[in-house]
């Protein structure tokens, strides 16, 4: 096996080791965590997506192209083509020849920098009919897919670092996303209510189970509900509630007591509260399987047919359909065998009648056990079966086309067609991923938002976003059920990581540890079932399946067998898992309110690692640790010897799980590999959380996302259009696990900064920060923007190409200075407002006909200068300059620009503990305080930031930091770590002791001397050094002020919003303050002389505007007057009189003439 | 007028450290003004009663204690050689070529960092440069980096067969240093090259720290730099201040009020770092005097200050019931220990002095400007 790629997470696992040598004892309990690197060494951190992605390429592009094999015509009934294989190969240029086995140079960062999709062909096999032959093709291409980066068909699979470095690809990038049009696409992880499992709700009083059915061909949703005591069944197809007896004999369940059987069992409670609905049915007099069919069959909705076709209704047949395709399609009716799926119906109606006796028993929606998690594979498969479809639909269309012809000079080769259709997948999947919006004609799904542009702000924000879970539904419905922090969610999704405001709760990220589990199939597991002994379910009775101490066995959700030894079946099928007889993320639990056995096997279910504990022991020994450092285990090792295993939220709720070894008990079952793991990536870069508020740790993580600092080992050569970096980064002093397992200490978003926490001159009231001058003229919180320009050298419609036209440099103009003999800008030369960037000229004529060129007209075309230039106010440097050609073939010549910006009034910083605050001063070295050894602080804090905040956590980070700094080590702050010495009450004992070795006080408050009076501070002041980020909200970027400007065209009212120069609104509240304090002068200067004044001639006689001194309507100069008025106002009233609304104005004299007499 | 006691002048002059605040850290409202007192300032009562003792003397390193000085003087001190004592430091750069990773900017603020040392006669020779206009002799210094990186020639071999991957190894120039700095003598800066040194190098520009890194290189990239280094202030920029750090502390005070004995006593000798509490046994004497203390402890051991400076803030035996009333601690306000640390252009002690001279034209500027305010 290769392993080289792993080097990096190899090298990471040395110092988790505390050091030790590989002499040296393992303790289990302090060293079992050990596996988490491994884990993450075997699945990464993002091996959700890539699982997915590869699931979906290898297997379900097959199962698709299975179920859709062959087309056939309607025109030539002889004529057939089938797909024998499909394949999707390593991505290549759109113009390269296709290689199945070859290898193409492109690489994902040539398509970044082309504005290329990172795509690779799917190809066909196929076999046809040409005339009277069977022609056999291999490798058609029809279509191109985009590649999952990192995906087992991506060039930078399996590559090592310096292979990478060569692909200009950073090593530490966790992939998972795609490229496409040059742009990063993550496709984020859907949340939904699982399908094909029965739900029992209760609603407004109405008690209901639902089960959403879904399968490839179709999805429907089928309820079984209860009204006025009555059963009913629900469906979109059926025009109305048809009552349930009726349903279950259209099944062919006829017999009355069968019915009761397999609804109640024999529980008395149940049977009496099911009787009514015979008598229900008793009145409409249906006894057997034709009535209750014909009964159905009648309110079936007419579906559409093909015209011409209609024979009248036949309402046995169409109840048939209905019932065996369209009802609960995910139990399938084989034959006219309607049993399976009246025995699901019959369950559902128990589940009904259980909820109604105990109204315990209904489900909870926001149980993470009843949520899938659809991942980029399923969303992918959704799109391309679609495609697929429509593919073979134009493809047998032309066909059809062809055929229908009556006499065709040769044979139809329908390999012709094939290839000519291939544009349809490709583009298809592209603008699905490009804009996001993921339209599915089968399901009739329209759902915009799939995908987003991978946030390249910071390492941890690139993280975050792959974490991230969306939610598909309610987010308008003010109920706080499905936000709310869900005692199921414990080690799967991050209790601490969601948005604030509207999303709150509802985006949510997955934990440190979590896997997404893929499709299984269900075919061994069910031989399985029986080999343990179960007894098939559709050979017994209601009374037999209901009886007491029998247990029903699901698999997915449908019932399959019953046992009477539920828990020998559970342990020894468990066995089974164990021994990977079945696929390991196989999940089995016991639910006793249902007597039922859960198996599930479908795909979405999240689940995680745990260790196995039996007979009181954990399964993992000192042994396997000692090995697993030698390099003999890996993580896949634990699995397959049983000592490890996944469990999902279901089995996890069936399971004890010790926290430590010392709490197992008699009745665990599982043991924590390691408490952390409950947060997620981004909330684990919180030293010591555990100390913290709870929202603090939320905002961090919001703020983590938005911490300059660098981004990948390739950031030099990126062109994004937005770039943010840190001159300086530092890892931090007080790391945790999580921050090395996600390798945030190789590319930091922060710098340590010694901080004081003090008040100091009042620049620092309400979390302002005072910085130390001279700490910024050595760079701290310096930091770079590269902003992007496209100068695109596009196409017209008749052909004509914009250019860029090096024969107008004039050295000798001064615009000219900066640019370079070829007519673009130098690298390297500094830009203010104005500058040009290139010497581009467009075709003066863009027209398509050239009819209209006059007679003798020369040939040659005429250009326009189109010259674009530098627009921002503050100068910057030109970083690069490249020259690209998309696939299209359209030359885009791409600008970065750079800043360098040190900090400065009104910048943002955070620590890492949702302490944000903006720059109050920034203080000369000389006037900062200092210590007894000299040291000035970085950064003063005010202290009034803790007492509400209520942070410990920084106050400990602090402390660790100083007794870090001294010992000349970096101090873990892990959440929920426990001191190493078992006589200690906290780790802060052990860095207090640390601190007074070095000569400090044990709690950190130093005795500092103000460097303005030279006298002691008669307080101590908290000091020490504190993970700093700079966010990116920096006053360069916002500030902001205008005297006179640019104007609305239409309005002719200032433009608005920092980009347009526009100015500052003074709105209706303002307005009002001035009202209320009668400066009417102000307001009529502030709301019109300032804004729109116009001034026009209004006619006193009709009261409408006229035009220069005269009145179109009276047809006479004599009331017309000079007038006033924003330009507004004049707007309105001529967009009125466009309605036929008029409007006059009355004018009254200001001054009139009697009173000045 | 009354004259205070010599106690109560040593209480004034006590700052006490209880466990959560620090007293009397301050003189009053108005510094050395009592009512019914004279303290009006003398040239010769203070010619008698200043103090300077020396520390430590290093070239670069140095410690030493003013005595009988007030707290704004000796703040005074340590701001001017934070913030005023001029040096010279890089500060316009002119990039001909740099293909190196680092860019323009980041490698402009790296260089203008580099402490450099010049002879003292250039030095004091040297003018103020004008903040605009053009650089000439008397103001500026031009130092010149010119670096290419290329493979060894032996390098490619290196890399192949014996696998070495040390870049240092492979590449001439990898590393650019401070040292790869080439002063550019012009005009009138001609003779101060070939005034004899006692360095034996040629140069009187030349960086304190020659393996300071300014940037790595790999084959192919160059640097080519022209930069002009001028005379300034750190209070216009830190690269410009002459000192890594001067702070100064005030003398430590320990009073042991009633006497720790036995176990205790090494319990309090382990509170402070060591040296600064030494054990003694009670000698025969003490023991038999019944009003001593320690009567009746002969042999035990009690503790003693021994040397009081080395004392930082721990304040750790404040934390311990077992010594409260015990023990007094705090700083003599008047006793500053300064520590000076140099970047080079001066040593620590010539930057005192420098720092005089700079508050002496302070303080004439400020008579002028009194008796200008006169007429």
């Amino acid at each position: 096996m290769v392993r080289h790629r792993d080097e990096a997470i190899d090298a990471m696992l040395e110092p988790f080791y505390y050091q030790k040598h590989i002499t040296e004892k393992i303790d289990t309990a302090r060293d079992k965590w050990n596996l988490l690197p491994a884990f993450l060494k075997v699945k990464g951190l993002i091996k959700q997506h890539i699982d997915s992605f590869n699931y979906f390429l290898e297997t379900d592009l097959k199962q698709i192209v299975k179920a859709n094999q062959k087309v056939c015509s309607d025109v030539d009934q002889k004529f057939w083509l089938e797909y024998t294989d499909i394949r999707v190969l390593r991505p290549t240029r759109v113009d390269e020849e296709i290689q199945p086995h070859g290898g193409s140079t492109v690489t994902p960062h040539e398509c970044r920098l082309r504005d290329m999709t990172y795509a690779a062909p799917i190809v066909v096999d196929i076999k046809y009919r040409r005339g009277s032959t069977i022609v056999k093709r291999k490798d058609i291409q029809i279509g191109r897919m985009p590649i999952m980066l990192r995906s087992r068909n991506c060039h930078l699979k399996g590559k090592n670092e310096s292979e990478l470095a060569c692909m200009n690809e950073c090593s530490v990038d966790p992939g998972g996303y795609f490229i496409v049009r040059g742009q990063e696409k993550v496709i984020l992880v859907q949340e939904q209510l699982s399908k094909n499992r029965v739900i029992v709700e209760s609603f407004k009083g109405v008690t209901q189970a639902s089960v959403t059915s879904s399968t490839h061909e179709r999805k429907s949703k089928t309820y079984v509900l209860i009204k006025k005591d009555r059963i009913f069944v629900k469906h979109n197809i059926l025009v109305e509630d048809v009552p349930i007896v009726i349903v279950l004999k259209a099944m062919g369940i006829q017999s009355d007591q069968e019915i009761l059987q397999l609804v109640a069992g024999a529980d008395k409670v149940y049977q009496d509260q099911f009787l009514i609905n015979f008598e229900e049915v008793m009145k409409d007099d249906i006894q057997t399987q034709q009535q209750a069919l014909e009964y159905i069959g009648s309110r079936v909705k007419i579906m559409r047919r093909p015209v011409g076709q209609y024979h009248g209704r036949n309402y046995q047949q169409e109840a048939i359909e209905a019932l065996s395709s369209i009802i609960i399609t995910h139990v399938p009716v084989q034959g006219m065998n309607f049993r399976p799926k009246a025995i699901y119906i019959a369950y559902m109606v128990k589940r009904v009648l259980m909820a109604i006796d105990d109204p315990k028993l209904v489900d909870d929606r926001d149980y993470v056990g009843n949520k899938r998690l659809e991942l980029a594979g399923q969303m992918l498969s959704l799109l391309f079966e679609d495609l697929f479809k429509k593919f073979n639909n134009d493809f047998k269309a032309r066909v059809d086309k062809v055929l229908k012809k009556a006499n065709r000079t040769n044979e139809l080769d329908a390999y012709e067609h094939l290839k000519l259709h291939s544009n349809h997948i490709t583009s298809g999947m592209d603008r699905a991923i490009a804009t996001g919006s993921w339209s599915v004609k089968r399901f009739k799904m329209e759902r915009a938002g799939i995908s987003h542009v991978l946030s390249r702000l910071s390492y941890v924000s690139a993280l975050g976003m792959l974490t991230r879970i969306s939610s598909q539904f309610e987010k308008t419905r003010k109920v706080s059920g499905p936000r709310a922090l869900q005692p199921s969610q414990f080690g799967m999704l991050c209790p601490s990581d969601t948005p604030e405001g509207e999303q709150c709760g509802l985006v949510k990220n997955l934990a440190l540890m979590t896997h997404i589990t893929t499709d299984d199939d269900e075919d061994p597991v069910r031989k399985i079932v029986f080999i343990l002994g179960a007894e098939d379910i559709s050979c017994s009775t209601g009374v037999e399946m209901y009886r007491d101490g029998a247990y029903i066995i699901f698999i997915n959700g449908t019932p399959i067998a019953t046992t009477m030894q539920p828990k020998r079946f559970l342990t020894g099928f468990r066995k089974f898992r164990r021994m990977g007889r079945i696929s390991e993320f196989v999940s089995v639990y016991i639910n006793h309110h249902q007597a039922a056995v859960h198996i599930a096997t479908d795909e979405g279910r999240v689940c995680r690692p745990l260790i196995i504990v039996e007979k009181c022991r954990s399964r993992v020994t000192q042994r396997h640790l000692e090995s697993m450092r030698k390099g003999m285990m890996d993580f896949d090792d634990f699995l397959s010897r049983g000592l490890v295993e996944y469990l999902d939220v279901n089995e996890e709720n069936d399971s004890n799980i010790a926290l430590y070894e010392t709490n197992i008990q008699a009745h665990t079952t599982h043991l924590e590999i390691e408490p952390f793991t409950i947060l997620g990536a981004v909330a684990g870069l919180i030293p010591f959380p555990h100390h913290n508020q709870s929202p603090r740790n939320t905002y961090q993580c919001a703020m983590g996302k938005q911490a300059i600092g660098a981004i990948g080992y390739n950031q030099q050569v990126r062109m994004d259009s937005l770039l943010y970096l840190m001159v300086y980064p530092q890892k931090p002093l007080v790391k945790t696990r999580t921050i090395e397992l996600i390798q945030y200490d190789k590319l930091p978003a922060g710098q340590n900064a010694s901080v004081a926490v003090m008040s100091y001159s009042g620049y620092d009231i309400e979390d302002a920060l005072v910085l130390n001058k001279a700490s910024c003229d050595r760079g701290f919180g310096r930091c770079q923007v590269f902003k992007k320009t496209n100068i695109p050298l596009s196409r017209n419609i008749n052909g004509s190409l914009d250019i860029i036209n090096a024969g107008l440099l004039d050295l000798t103009k001064e615009q000219h200075k900066k640019l370079d003999w070829d007519g673009l800008i130098m690298k390297g030369e500094k830009v203010t407002k104005g500058d040009i960037y290139a010497l581009k000229q467009t075709p003066l004529n863009t027209t398509p006909s050239t009819l209209l060129r006059p007679e003798g007209a020369s040939r040659t075309i005429q250009y326009k200068n189109a010259h674009p230039s530098y627009k921002l106010p503050v100068g910057a440097v030109i970083d690069q300059v490249a020259l690209t050609s998309s696939e299209s073939d359209i030359t885009n010549i791409k600008i970065l620009t750079r800043q360098t910006r040190r900090p400065e009034l009104g910048d943002k910083f955070s620590s890492r503990h949702g302490q944000k605050g903006v720059v109050g001063l920034i203080a000369e070295q000389a006037d900062m305080p200092f210590s007894q050894n000299g040291v000035c602080p970085d950064i003063i804090m005010n202290p009034h930031g803790f007492p509400s905040r209520m942070t410990v956590g920084k106050m400990l980070e602090l402390i660790a930091g100083k007794s870090g700094v001294m010992t000349g080590a970096l101090q873990y702050g892990t959440a929920f770590l426990k001191p190493r010495d078992p006589g200690v009450q906290s780790v802060v004992e052990g860095y207090g002791s640390e601190l007074i070795k070095h000569g400090f006080h044990y709690e950190g408050k130093d005795m500092l001397t103000c460097g303005i009076t030279g006298e002691v501070i008669p307080s101590y002041v908290f000091t020490g050094p504190i993970y700093y980020q700079k966010l990116k909200h920096m006053v360069q970027d916002k500030m902001h002020a205008r005297a006179t400007g640019p104007i609305a065209l239409l309005t002719r009212q200032p433009t608005e919003g920092r980009a347009r120069d526009g100015g500052l609104r003074l709105g209706e509240m303002e307005r009002d303050c001035l009202i209320a304090y009668g400066a009417s002068q102000l307001l009529r200067e502030r709301l019109m002389l300032s804004s729109d004044q116009h001034t026009c001639d209004v006619c006193a006689e009709c009261g409408l505007i006229g035009y220069s001194g005269w009145c179109q309507v009276c047809e006479s100069s004599a009331g017309v007057r000079k007038m006033v008025l924003p330009y507004a106002a004049k707007l309105l009233i001529q967009e009125l009189g466009s309605m036929n609304v008029r409007t006059s104005l009355k004018l009254v004299e200001e001054f009139p003439a009697s009173k000045m007499e | 007028m009354t004259q205070p006691s010599e106690a109560e002048l040593a209480k004034r002059r006590f700052v006490e450290f209880t466990a959560e605040t620090i007293k009397n850290t301050s003189a009053t409202d108005y510094p050395g003004v009592y009512p019914g007192e004279d303290h009006s300032w003398n040239i010769d009562k203070f010619r008698d009663s200043f103090q300077v003792e020396f520390h430590e003397t290093k070239a670069f390193v140095s410690s030493f204690s003013l005595i009988g000085l007030s707290a704004p003087i000796a703040n005074a001190f340590r701001r001017i050689l934070i913030a005023e004592v001029p040096t010279i430091a890089i500060e316009d750069v002119y990039i001909s070529n740099n293909t190196s990773v680092i860019q323009d900017e980041v490698l402009a603020q790296r260089m203008g960092l580099i402490p450099f040392k010049i002879d003292d006669d250039l030095f004091k020779w040297l003018k103020w440069a004008p903040a605009k206009g053009q650089p000439r002799d008397y103001n500026t210094i031009q130092l010149d980096l010119e670096v290419n990186c290329e493979w060894f020639e032996d390098g490619k071999d290196k890399y192949k067969k014996a696998g070495e991957r040390d870049p240092r190894k492979l590449y001439k120039n990898a590393h650019v240093y401070a040292r790869d700095f080439v002063f550019k003598p012009v005009n009138r800066q001609m003779p101060f090259v070939n005034a004899s040194n006692d360095r034996g190098i040629p140069s009187p520009v030349f960086p304190m720290h020659p393996e300071l890194l300014i940037a790595k290189l790999r084959p192919g990239q160059v640097i080519k730099i022209k930069t002009h280094a001028v005379k300034g202030i750190g209070a216009d920029h830190a690269k410009f201040s002459p000192c890594a750090t001067a702070s100064y502390r005030l003398m430590p005070k320990i009073d042991i009020i009633k006497p720790i004995i036995g176990a205790d006593a090494s319990k309090f000798a382990r509170c402070f770092p060591e040296g600064v509490i030494s054990l003694k046994p009670v000698t025969e004497e003490q023991a038999e005097d019944e009003n001593s203390p320690y009567a009746g402890h002969e042999g035990e051991k009690y503790a003693v200050v021994a040397d009081a400076m080395k004392d930082p803030v721990t304040r750790e035996c404040l934390r311990h019931p077992e010594f409260t009333d015990k023990v007094r601690l705090g700083r003599i306000q008047d006793h500053f220990i300064f520590k000076i640390e140099s970047t080079g252009q001066f040593t620590s002690n010539d930057l005192f002095v420098e720092a005089a001279k700079v508050l002496k034209l302070k303080c004439l500027r400020a008579k002028r400007a009194i008796q200008l305010m006169n007429k």
